[in-house]
């Protein structure tokens, strides 16, 4: 648009063009006034006009080009398809351990581990207040006894893991990194994630254990630990999923993740790391909902932001430091209990969303999701929805195949600018931490959730099932059955190991990480060696409530 | 004389921290004039019971989507009756496979909403029960 005569040409044909429009209008109006999901109007046609300034080298480059708009790698999905990782996990170890042989024999390429709710907050499967939850939404890890079965005859050198933990992320990690020692793995070699984001869990997902600083500190212990001992692992995904789930618009799940992002920076650097040393391993996790367009512009928004982030605001030299690589699940909280094959068509446009937008690896939901945990049969159908995304339509042959579109830029830049605009009063706020603490980013949330829910109380927004094309007597679809045997089984398991363990060398370790705790010393080393002395995981996570204490919710409705 | 607005526990049940339901509910029936105290997260069925007595309620509605449901809610309904407060209404809104609505109903749920269930039918059942009370 460098042009002038040309700008005003095309100025005039379009005005001509608007005349056009203006009869048509008269004729027929519009269906409805169109609009993001975070609220901003979307106008009728995008053209060269809308890309005044616009700078291809500083805006987009090439992929694998800083900053990073088309994606991390120079030949992304021509040179490997992103990674199928399907989260799964419920009841017992053998179980799940079944479920993973069966995923990696149909072509998935990476496990995910779902643990329930007891493990995620550090309470063995005995406690009073794992009642009814054993093994439910995961499953049920206790020891390293159980982390053994899990990984049974899966070889930890070849698959990558992701685990869906937190609070307790350390305990966990460290379990999986005694097992590979005893499958004889040089650690390493281990490659995997945590998801390790503790400050989401207090926004948006609820398995906290311990107050904001004192598990600020456990997460630094990590990364300082994992840059020493296993360089190949994610040590936190920054996670927009959950605040996405709970109802934030696009623009708030790229904010608020970013904020977050921003203070576990600043606490690292603050505890003395150097930013190029730990950043490469940092990853992200969205969301894939179903405005279309407005996702693939979120995740090309986000890698742009974050590599100016780090580059700019964080001084990190090390391209790897700059590229935000991330993880995409489609959201759980688009699909309905009503005709619920049809959540196999809205997890399909998610999950391209999500693949025109770069992701490094995706989970697709299954279509049972809002009745029950997922059936084995219809998690076979959402791999099968990945492989065809990636082996039949065509959408891999050429990397960012959006880029360019007058509309998607549009999108990306005004993405761009609402999330700036957030993380800017976020930092005035006094940073992520406060903006959690006094709850901000919690009252955002609940706004823009309330919204879309009133949106399809008045029929402003439609759900295919919900409030039009319903229908009646609905097709009945076989659910996943939990074994109520599960939890006697597992708590059977557990008071056999809490009796079959050295208990001198149980109490002393479980004193040491105590000791631990009250001093400064980095504490993985600590919960590694409790754990290979058959420590329980409630036995750990107890050690560290006894020192830092619990947290308690406010909420303000 | 005005009449005095129906007071309603939400509480979630249970560990799962999902409470997006929980909160909007709680918005759309204070906006439908009702008095609403809502418990946080991780409630276990004793302290639902004791918050719904202490507060006076004439409503509880538990969010649980967790797949607990089965072994935390009945406790709560025994609970209500052994307290004799079982003209307490309660309704549970969550991930319930409808093979085991049948069985909360038997233990006196009085409805299950699932999701894609709209606050007005909500309010409306609530409105409709207390008046039958």
């Amino acid at each position: 648009m460098d042009n002038q005569e040309e700008k005003e040409q095309l100025k005039r044909a379009k005005e001509s063009w608007q005349e056009k429009v203006d009869q048509t209008l008269q004729k027929r109006p519009e269906r409805k006034e169109f609009k993001l999901d975070s609220g901003q109007e979307i106008e009728r046609v995008y053209d060269p006009l809308h890309m005044e300034g616009f700078d291809y080298l500083e805006q987009l480059n090439w992929p694998g080009e800083y900053p990073y708009t088309r994606g991390i790698q120079p030949t992304m999905y021509r040179g490997r398809l992103w990674t199928m990782r399907q989260y799964a996990g419920f009841g017992s170890a053998e179980e799940t351990n079944d479920r993973f042989r069966y995923l990696l024999e149909e072509g998935q390429t990476g496990l995910s581990v779902a643990f329930d709710l007891p493990t995620q907050i550090g309470y063995d499967s005995d406690h009073p207040l794992a009642r009814g939850e054993v093994g439910k939404v995961g499953v049920a890890i206790d020891s390293l006894a159980d982390m053994e079965i899990l990984m049974d005859k899966i070889p930890l050198d070849q698959v990558s893991t992701s685990m869906t933990i937190n609070a307790p992320a350390a305990v966990l990690l460290a379990m999986y990194i005694a097992v590979a020692e005893k499958q004889g793995v040089p650690v390493e070699n281990l490659k995997g994630t945590i998801q390790n984001d503790i400050l989401k869990e207090y926004v948006a997902r609820g398995t906290y254990i311990f107050p904001p600083k004192e598990s600020m500190r456990l997460v630094i212990d990590i990364f300082s630990f994992a840059g020493n001992n296993i360089p190949n692992w994610n040590t936190i995904s920054f996670s927009g999923y959950h605040i996405r789930e709970a109802g934030s618009t696009a623009v708030q799940e790229v904010a608020f993740t970013l904020s977050n992002a921003i203070a576990y920076v600043e606490a690292a650097l603050k505890a003395g790391l150097e930013i190029d040393q730990f950043a490469p391993r940092l990853s992200f996790f969205f969301n894939a909902h179903s405005n279309f367009f407005e996702e693939v512009a979120k995740f090309r928004a986000a890698r742009r932001i974050w590599a100016n982030l780090m580059k700019e605001r964080f001084g990190a030299n090390n391209p790897r430091s700059m590229m935000l690589r991330f993880h995409t699940q489609t959201a759980g909280s688009s699909l309905t209990a009503q005709q619920p094959d049809v959540n196999i068509v809205r997890v399909a446009f998610q999950a391209l969303s999500a693949v025109l937008g770069g992701t490094q690896s995706l989970h697709t939901n299954s279509r049972d999701e809002a009745l029950a945990l997922p059936s084995e049969h219809s998690v076979l159908l959402a791999l099968r929805t990945q492989q065809v995304i990636g082996h039949e339509i065509g959408v891999t042959d050429t990397v960012d195949p959006l880029g360019g579109s007058y509309y998607i830029e549009n999108l990306t830049d005004h993405i761009e600018e609402e999330v700036l605009k957030y993380i800017e009063r976020i930092d005035e706020l006094g940073g992520a931490v406060e903006a959690i603490e006094n709850g901000f980013m919690q009252q955002e949330i609940q706004a823009s959730a309330y919204r879309y829910q009133k949106e399809i109380e008045e029929n402003e927004r439609v759900v295919v099932g919900v409030n039009k094309f319903t229908t009646t007597g609905e097709q009945p679809i076989d659910l996943l059955k939990m074994d109520p045997a599960t939890s006697r089984r597992q708590i059977e398991r557990l008071k056999e190991v809490r009796l079959s363990r050295d208990q001198g060398q149980v109490a002393s370790a479980l004193q040491d990480l105590r000791k631990a705790a009250q001093s400064g010393d980095n504490l993985i080393p600590y919960i590694l060696t409790a754990v290979k002395a058959y420590a329980t995981l409630g036995e750990i996570c107890g050690a560290l409530r006894d020192v830092f204490g619990e947290y308690q919710q406010h909420v303000n409705l | 004389m005005k009449e005095k607005p129906l007071r309603v526990l939400v509480g979630k049940i249970g560990l799962d921290g999902h409470d997006r339901g929980a909160k909007v509910i709680s918005q759309a029936l204070r906006d439908a004039g009702m008095e609403v105290i809502y418990t946080g997260l991780r409630q276990t069925p004793e302290q639902i019971v004791e918050t719904a007595l202490q507060e006076d309620v004439q409503v509880i509605g538990l969010s649980i989507l967790s797949g607990a449901h089965m072994q935390l809610l009945p406790p709560v309904l025994e609970m209500l009756r052994e307290q004799e407060s079982h003209d307490i209404i309660v309704i549970v809104g969550g991930i319930i496979p409808k093979e085991d609505m049948a069985y909360l109903k038997e233990q006196g749920v009085a409805e299950v909403f699932t999701p894609g269930s709209s606050t007005e039918e909500i309010i409306a059942f609530i409105r409709q029960k207390v008046e039958q009370n």
